[in-house]
């Protein structure tokens, strides 16, 4: 597996920790929603750091690529990457990585994603890869998140849900909701998987992306309401890093 | 050496602490795996070694637990690139486990509950590489790293030591596992940076 040099070639804030970052990269191999990418940062004298990043955007055959990084207050090359990569500048990439926590547009089951957090990236990806493959594939995103300030991606979303054959999504907020929302901050509990994710009965393939302490608790939701250990695929990620 | 990366110093690791090439020191414990996290009543486990034909050898968890135990301090290397040192176990030698097999068998698939597997030669496996741990820090190995019991195979990559082991089939002819089949390096040595499939 080989390094390639992508070029930035846009940067969008997505909330006020995270950060969408376009890249130009010739000869990149394309990929498959839900795989990630290792980035390097090499230092002047030689140092290099490697971290992995989920890609946000969907498979394409143009070398264009888009990840979304969330920046961990300890983290060594998250900061980097949210704060001081500027548009034109070049990045180290290899990849594509994972071929479990994927969607392929060949799928037409029901698909019930479930994020925590910047957990959201990967599936985002497959959002965007069932929209371009004009996949009819039923989708819904429960999406735990802090704030609504927090929402990534949070225009897009909206205007996909807006469509009437499109994805269902719900959105959990756990520590601020906004004005006149129905329900009341809380984390993802057994009735909100009971009333917005698909029954078990349709064994829909379910891909929950988050921390590990939310993956767990999802996990063990979703298998209480009769999903079936291997229709439910979690990519985690710990406090010091791992894949974001 | 790579592009520089314009105004990127890094955090390095002190000089005295050698890591394999690529990681970098962690001090908690991270989780990562594919699915959910199974649970298995004592009771209900059992572990055992098969040919792929018939099984050579079963342990229940009473008998599994009467086998000699070695405490184990051994360093952790995640192909997710954190490395944590001198981890503390209890475990049974899979020289112990493996010790009345007679086997020309040159390759072994770690099974797991979940069906999570595992490949790697035999000869890994033994000369006091790889145990059955069962206790972690001097408590029972918690349901999310592995318990009731992992495989522990720490000169591997972690994805290697698999989490709830049932059983291990021993092979002539190598074949791929789990992550193994999806992009992974068959062998996943970290100081040669064996991470991916294809090399480096």
């Amino acid at each position: 597996m080989m390094w390639h040099v992508g070029t930035v070639i846009a940067l969008q804030n997505e909330t006020a920790t995270a950060r969408t970052i376009a890249l130009q990269v010739p000869g990149w191999p394309g990929h498959i929603a839900g795989q990630h990418i290792d980035v390097r940062l090499t230092a002047p004298d030689g140092y290099s750091a490697v971290r992995s990043y989920s890609i946000a955007s969907t498979p394409s055959s143009n070398g264009r690529m888009e990840l979304t990084v969330e920046r961990l207050s300890d983290g060594e090359v998250s900061p980097y990457l949210t704060e001081q990569l500027a548009v034109d500048d070049r990045l180290e990439l290899r990849g594509p990585i994972g071929g479990w926590f994927v969607w392929r547009p060949r799928q037409t089951e029901p698909v019930q994603l479930i994020a925590g957090g910047s957990g959201v990236v990967p599936l985002m990806a497959m959002i965007r890869s069932r929209a371009s493959a004009a996949s009819a594939a039923p989708f819904r995103l429960l999406y735990s998140v802090r704030e609504p300030g927090a929402v990534f991606y949070r225009d897009e979303l909206r205007a996909i849900s807006d469509q009437g054959d499109s994805v269902q999504i719900t959105y959990a907020y756990t520590r601020a909701v906004p004005k006149n929302w129905p329900r009341s901050v809380g984390r993802i509990d057994a009735d909100l998987i009971a009333n917005s994710t698909w029954p078990s009965r349709l064994t829909p393939t379910c891909y929950v992306c988050g921390p590990t302490s939310f993956v767990e608790s999802v996990s063990v939701l979703l298998l209480a309401c009769g999903n079936k250990p291997d229709k439910i695929r979690t990519e985690r990620f710990g406090p010091t890093g791992g894949r974001q | 050496m790579g592009i520089i990366s314009r105004g990127f110093s890094g955090r390095r690791t002190s000089a005295d602490v050698k890591l394999p090439p690529g990681q970098y020191l962690t001090t908690d414990f991270p989780v990562l795996s594919a699915g959910p996290t199974p649970h298995i009543a004592l009771e209900k486990w059992e572990f055992t070694i098969d040919d792929g034909a018939r099984v050579l050898r079963r342990w229940d968890w009473k008998s599994f637990r009467e086998l000699p135990t070695e405490n184990i301090s051994v360093d952790l290397h995640c192909v997710t690139r954190w490395s944590k040192l001198g981890t503390h176990w209890e475990g049974v030698s899979l020289d112990t486990i493996l010790a009345e097999i007679e086997t020309d068998a040159e390759y072994a698939m770690v099974r797991s509950y979940g069906g999570y597997t595992t490949n790697l030669p035999l000869d890994d496996l033994r000369n006091k590489q790889a145990w059955i741990a069962f206790r972690f820090d001097d408590e029972d190995l918690a349901p999310e790293h592995g318990g009731p019991a992992r495989l522990l195979v720490p000169h591997l990559y972690l994805w290697k030591s698999a989490k709830w082991v049932r059983g291990i089939t021993l092979m002539n002819d190598d074949q791929p596992g789990f992550w193994e089949r999806l992009g992974y390096h068959n062998y996943g040595d970290p100081w040669r940076e064996q991470r991916y499939s294809g090399g480096e």
